[in-house]
């Protein structure tokens, strides 16, 4: 299927939030995860499915004022 | 002592992580302006999580508590979902909100910016709104529930330091329960102590410092610039006169008045 990740539409085999992490070789601990303006809480990566079309941003901790 | 949302803090100097010429030289000026207290952004992660991680450890090592800002969100969608995920990521409720209208000015969209802190209060989250010298903004952002408004003195990365002091001056005065903090566009210790003397209780910068030609340096004249503005404002002031008003006392002058 098709996600929009982080602005950038791509195809993704993976169906729930951790895979799509797994698929898209994540490492480190520091991210947070939101589909559709929603925060997928770090317990719920596991259960939360993906369907075609989902919008998902991963964001981390960076430099700011 | 500072307090913020039930938390206190000897410094009065809030600091921004960005645009220092290295990691190092951020940690150095950090700890040289003896802020306990720096805000961080969220970026989309391009490198598997590495590159969060990295700039994490180093925020970590300092020790400092973490205020996490919704930097460069241009809706009140956006910057809800950014403290949201703000808060997931970093364990905190404490948010400096920003809703941008402008690239260009970086002028807080403030009809934006009370709606998103109506909602983020009401979520449970301890908003630190950054807005301009606006009075009237200021109470409605005081009426959603914000025990922290946050103007501007000039925008940011400007240095112009309080280019409405009247505003502030009022602010200060109308608003006297509420905390404040002058945020961004100061660009010299001066400006900072100006804000200080104004009776404000901290101030939050980032580019005076980290784009000065010694950051390190810097930092410290800044910690030095709050302190003594602080200071100063507690030992109250004299008030100013348009004209002289002689200060060593004028009886006993010799040859005064000669009578012939």
């Amino acid at each position: 299927m098709q996600l929009i990740v982080n602005g950038e539409r791509r195809d993704i085999a993976a169906a729930h939030v951790d895979a799509l992490l797994r698929e898209l070789e994540f490492e480190g601990t520091h991210f947070v995860v939101a589909v559709n303006y929603e925060v997928v809480q770090r317990a719920r990566w596991g259960e939360t499915a993906l369907k075609d079309g989902d919008e998902v941003e991963i964001l981390t901790p960076r430099q700011g004022g | 002592m500072l307090t913020l949302y039930g938390k206190t803090f000897s410094s009065r100097l809030l600091i921004g992580t960005a645009l220092y010429p290295s990691p190092a030289i951020m940690q150095e000026a950090i700890r040289a302006s003896g802020a306990q207290i720096a805000t961080v952004a969220l970026r989309r992660e391009t490198a598997g999580g590495k590159s969060g991680n990295n700039f994490w450890s180093l925020i970590r090592e300092l020790e400092v508590a973490v205020l996490p800002n919704t930097a460069g969100c241009r809706s009140v969608r956006e910057a809800v979902t950014t403290a949201q995920m703000a808060r997931e990521l970093f364990g905190t409720s404490w948010i400096k909100l920003e809703v941008i209208a402008d690239d260009e000015t970086l002028q807080p969209d403030v009809v934006g910016l009370v709606e998103a802190a109506n909602i983020l209060v009401k979520d449970g989250f301890e908003v630190f709104p950054y807005t301009t010298e606006d009075l009237g903004v200021a109470q409605r952002l005081v009426d959603a529930g914000c025990r922290v408004v946050m103007p501007w003195a000039a925008p940011i990365g400007s240095a112009r330091g309080l280019i409405n002091r009247d505003a502030l001056k009022l602010m200060r005065a109308r608003l006297p329960d509420i905390t404040l903090v002058v945020d961004a566009g100061l660009g010299a210790p001066s400006h900072a102590a100006d804000a200080m003397e104004l009776g404000y209780d901290a101030v939050l910068l980032n580019t005076a410092v980290a784009k000065a030609a010694d950051p390190v340096n810097m930092a410290s004249a800044f910690k030095l610039g709050v302190e003594s503005g602080r200071i100063a404002y507690e030992a109250g002031l004299m008030g100013a006169r348009d004209f002289a008003s002689p200060s060593t006392p004028v009886i006993g002058t010799p040859f005064w008045h000669a009578v012939s």
